[in-house]
């Protein structure tokens, strides 16, 4: 695996909405090529009888009954939010 | 100047509805809801709360997959769906992205009566967003919504024109009421389409650049907007542009589609596995006990009912558009088996009934007359122990008392007068008081009947048996 480019680290980056600054770019560059080639480890095992796992857990079919309870109150909802209006979080302007 | 084809594929969204969100025990109702009424840790994503799938939402989708044809998968894994918007407060929302619950099905649809199958992509199942409100500096987030489950129906491009695409949404919808699953409300959100269509020449086989239309949330608004697109597409293509690779949104408004993104700003949704939610893996007992619960479906309905009574095929689809009202209808036929046609059932059911059904707007269940009463009613005037009219009364009696057809004619004296002594009396009555149109009648004048059945109709108060009053009236007028 090569070093991820300048430009994948960027729209990582973008996705994350993390705005880098150049030396920062270089320093994850670094770091999530290393990661990368870390998991890449995998691929030199031979895995060719083993189901894809999607979880870890030794669980499966965990549901719960289709049953309504009460959850928050709306004052305790809105606790931690940074700018609340009308009972409602309030947040900067989206367009529609 | 081309001729072009559409060639539409649908994403349907229908909301479910159970009484708790997808993924945690909160109310789902959130239609006309205070604000932020009904949350949790869970749907409001703070730290360390985890989902835990909702039973009931896996079996509706499933029975919604059953109904359409689909293939049911034992093994379904749900996914993050990672973008940011402030509807989501997770950050992602929890979907199905490789192994959904329901794939390869179809369904037959009819467009003005001519047969068609529509491929289905896939049903799958995930979350719905909150709801925001923009008001001036600032947005609005209620996340009263966030989290109920929500169920995607794809289907395959086989829609060629906006009347298919019409008929499509349309007979989705009646399934899902079918079966129980949705309100299937357009108006108030519970059901939402995106259309994909793109266009090729009636010629070629190459299809043009896809155009995705969101946010379409009522039939006219598929409709008109697929006759938008197709319009405006054609025209670039014949000018000798290029349709652009976009997704579009519907303003009611203008009539008209507008760009909401274009492809250089498509959104990377970055889908793996949910490490919060363990696989399903359901018990094919259970996946079978859900096919056996299946209802008969709107088309089969209709198919039995033009087979077994001869009802037209217009009649048929009235009577089978919602369930409710077609179980009335039956167990009506069913109670008056020995004494009424279906065919009267049907007229008195698609004329009266539905009529007084629509004016008061209230639900069948709300009928307060048993199905055997509505036959009881029919057989009386069926077999002319009351009028017509006189039929329609005793209805208006039963629906707003809910009191029986024999009591009602009973206290209000409407059995019809069928002693030919008693009607031969007020003909001769008739036929003295109305020398006149008596003459024009033995002059030929073949109307006049109409007039003098009316007279003895009044004379007798409505009670007479038309029949046999005109009968005795040429009788008469004839000697």
């Amino acid at each position: 695996m090569p070093k991820l480019s300048m430009a994948e680290v960027e729209n990582i980056a973008h996705l994350a909405r993390l705005k880098l600054t150049e030396d920062e770019k270089r320093l994850f560059q670094e770091q999530l090529s290393s990661i990368l080639r870390y998991v890449e480890m995998l691929n030199t095992l031979d895995t060719a009888g083993v189901p894809p796992t999607t979880s870890a857990l030794p669980l499966d079919n965990v549901m719960r009954p289709d049953e309504a309870h009460a959850g928050l109150s709306p004052a305790d909802a809105l606790l931690n939010a940074p700018d609340t209006a009308a009972g409602s979080f309030r947040v900067k302007q989206i367009l529609p | 100047m081309t001729t072009y084809e559409a060639i539409i594929g649908m994403e349907v969204h229908i909301e479910l509805q159970t009484q708790s969100k997808m993924f945690c025990a909160c109310p789902a109702s959130f239609f006309g809801a205070a604000p932020n009424i009904n949350t949790c840790p869970t749907c409001l994503a703070l730290p360390g709360a985890l989902p835990v799938i909702n039973r009931q939402a896996v079996a509706y989708t499933a029975l919604t997959g059953l109904a359409l044809n689909c293939r049911i998968h034992r093994r379904n894994v749900f996914a993050r769906k990672n973008y940011f918007y402030p509807d989501l407060p997770k950050g992602y929302q929890i979907s199905q992205y490789e192994l959904p619950l329901c794939t390869d099905g179809a369904l037959d649809i009819t467009v003005a009566g001519a047969g068609k199958t529509v491929g289905i992509t896939r049903v799958h199942l995930e979350e719905d967003t909150g709801k925001l409100t923009h008001v001036s500096g600032g947005s609005l987030v209620d996340l009263n919504r966030a989290g109920v489950p929500l169920m995607e129906i794809v289907s395959e491009p086989d829609i060629r024109s906006a009347a298919e695409a019409y008929a499509y949404v349309s007979q989705l919808r009646q399934i899902v009421r079918y079966l129980g699953v949705s309100s299937g409300d357009m108006e108030k959100g519970a059901m939402r389409c995106e259309v994909n269509l793109s266009l090729k020449p009636v010629d070629s086989e190459v299809w043009g650049t896809k155009v995705e239309v969101k946010n379409l949330n009522s039939f006219r608004a598929v409709r008109n907007a697929i006759t938008w697109e197709i319009a405006r597409q054609t025209e670039t293509l014949n000018a000798g542009g290029q349709v652009e690779q976009v997704t579009m949104g519907w303003d009611e408004t203008r009539g008209r589609t507008v760009v909401q993104r274009s492809k250089e700003d498509a959104h990377d949704y970055r889908y793996f596995p949910e490490p919060d939610l363990p696989p399903l893996n359901l018990d094919p007992v259970r996946i079978d006990e859900l096919a056996d619960s299946l209802p008969e479906l709107p088309a089969a309905k209709a198919a039995r009912y033009r087979a077994t009574w001869q009802l037209s095929a217009q009649d048929a689809a009235l009577l089978t558009e919602h369930r409710d009202r077609a179980e009335y209808f039956e167990a009506a036929v069913a109670a008056g088996a020995d004494t009424i046609s279906a065919r009267a059932a049907a007229n008195w059911m698609t004329g009266e009934i539905f009529r007084r059904l629509n004016e008061s707007g209230i639900a069948v269940a709300d009928i307060k007359f048993p199905p055997a009463d509505f036959a009881r009613l029919i057989a009386l005037v069926e077999t002319g122990k009351i009028n017509r009219q006189a039929g329609k009364d005793v209805l208006a009696g039963m629906w707003q008392f809910g009191a029986q057809p024999d009591a009602i004619v009973a206290a209000k004296g409407l059995k019809q007068i069928s002693d030919s002594g008693a009607i031969e009396k007020i003909v001769t009555q008739v036929i003295a008081e109305n020398p006149d149109p008596a003459a024009q009648f033995r002059a030929g004048k073949e109307k006049v009947i109409g007039f003098l059945v009316g007279q003895v109709m009044r004379h007798s108060r409505g009670k007479a048996n038309p029949k046999l009053a005109e009968a005795a009236l040429r009788r008469k007028l004839a000697s």
